[in-house]
């Protein structure tokens, strides 16, 4: 399993039953292939579907029927297609339970950076920081690092932020990791790394709770 | 009965140069690909767009942009169209960015006769830089001007003579908003009935809204699939 997919996989363990959520684009469209039925979560997408199923089978498309990234997807049982004003009152009136993004950069207040290197990268806002401002529960999926090895997981963000204290929880390939008053709280660790492996990619300090962390 | 429909050059007949023109969809579902090339055809240049995006590069919205036909473009993302970044990139194009969701309401308050909103999205970013904050229930808001346009083009699954449309699934989008926030509005349907064939309950834009209707013949490759999206 790739470090992305097991990014997803274990995004997905914090899904509760019944919860409505919204994919960013990258790893968090990995996430619906890890989703167990039995829970029913609704998945919202920003171009105006609640209840979206799962991408279309070669030769299914309908040419009506994308997410927000372009991909030709489903309605499941029970959807709805709405407007684009309705379907971010819904994002910003409070009834999204989670939202998983990806990070350029994340501190230890949990603001986020993920819209804009000046300059370099600057494809426009999109729906991103209404999603994460206003989501009930905001998870970052991200690599720990960036391609060139530098902690993603800051003192301070450098970029332009999208939002400011926003994250929850930051989920990557070496840990689980929440924002909490006190700061950033390792609360599980990936199964083939230490403790100290994740302190030294991570620029901000980490607080570890005494006991054995669990694995993943 | 009243009846709306006419040829395409003549719905497009009005529009200036130096206009203001919405345009619906998101991707290509609600996209009025016909329209759009109608206005390229037309050579009217100096325009002002608003659309969720530019489509991808190449295809319909990004044809008129490609064409340098418009000043500037005010949308919410342009991660698919490296062309248009491009541009804006090096001053070819002056590019306005909002969040998705107060971009639909700007749009939404212009149609609906208000001046503008207030919203506290990206109050704590660069977006709040130079912008009117207010004080509401001791919380500041950014006050985010309402947004009009000279014409709107909208795509409908299907209209009825006096206008009354129905959008299908994710191409509904910003076409029901875009709908009420122009001088003129000008819909291309893919199909069109009598009075009276719509179900009231079902009617998502109604009549009121609708000044021309320009009935598809065929949809050409533009509305299809994308090859590069198929999984």
């Amino acid at each position: 399993m790739s470090f992305k997919e097991k990014i997803a996989q274990r995004a997905a363990a914090e899904i509760g039953a019944g919860q409505i959520i919204n994919l960013g684009i990258g790893i968090p469209t990995l996430i619906p292939k890890y989703l167990e039925d039995h829970k029913q979560v609704v998945v919202h997408s920003e171009n105006g579907i609640l209840g979206m199923g799962l991408p279309c089978k070669l030769g299914t498309e309908d040419r009506n029927l994308i997410d927000a990234g372009g991909t030709y997807v489903t309605a499941g049982r029970g959807a709805a297609f709405f407007d684009s004003a309705l379907s971010f009152t819904l994002v910003r009136g409070g009834r999204l339970d989670i939202a998983f993004i990806g990070a350029l950069e994340v501190s230890a207040a949990g603001d986020l950076a993920n819209w804009i290197i000046p300059g370099q990268y600057s494809p426009g806002i999109g729906g991103g920081m209404e999603l994460a401002q206003k989501a009930r529960r905001l998870i970052v999926t991200s690599m720990h690092t960036t391609r060139n090895g530098d902690p993603k997981i800051l003192k301070a963000c450098t970029l332009p932020l999208t939002a400011k204290g926003c994250v929850n929880t930051i989920i990557t390939e070496l840990a689980v990791i929440d924002v909490q008053p006190a700061g950033l709280v390792l609360r599980e660790i990936a199964a083939e790394t230490e403790i100290d492996t994740v302190i030294a990619r991570t620029d901000a300090a980490l607080l570890i709770p005494d006991g054995n962390l669990t694995r993943y | 009965m009243i009846d709306k429909t006419t040829s395409l050059e003549n719905a497009l007949r009005t529009i200036r140069d130096g206009d203001t023109i919405m345009v619906g969809g998101f991707g290509v579902p609600g996209t009025p690909f016909a329209l759009i090339d109608g206005l390229l055809e037309l050579g009217v240049s100096n325009l002002t767009l608003i659309k969720n995006e530019a489509n991808e590069d190449g295809m319909g919205l990004s044809k008129l942009i490609e064409a340098n036909r418009a000043q500037k473009l005010i949308t919410s993302h342009l991660g698919l169209n490296a062309t248009v970044i491009g541009m804006m990139n090096r001053h070819e194009i002056e590019v306005a960015f909002y969040p998705q969701g107060i971009l639909a309401e700007k749009i939404r308050a212009g149609g609906a006769g208000l001046l503008g909103i207030l919203t506290d999205i990206g109050i704590d970013t660069i977006l709040a830089k130079d912008k009117a904050v207010v004080t509401v229930d001791r919380q500041p808001a950014m006050v985010e001007p309402a947004l009009r346009a000279d014409v709107a083009l909208i795509h409908a699954a299907v209209a009825d003579r006096f206008g009354n449309l129905i959008y299908e699934k994710s191409a509904r989008n910003f076409n029901p908003l875009m709908a009420t926030a122009a001088a003129k509005v000008i819909v291309e349907a893919e199909k069109l009935v009598e009075c009276g064939d719509l179900a009231p309950d079902q009617i998502h834009t109604p009549g009121a809204f609708t000044d021309h209707i320009v009935v598809l013949d065929t949809l050409t490759e533009e509305y299809g699939i994308l090859a590069h999206h198929v999984l």
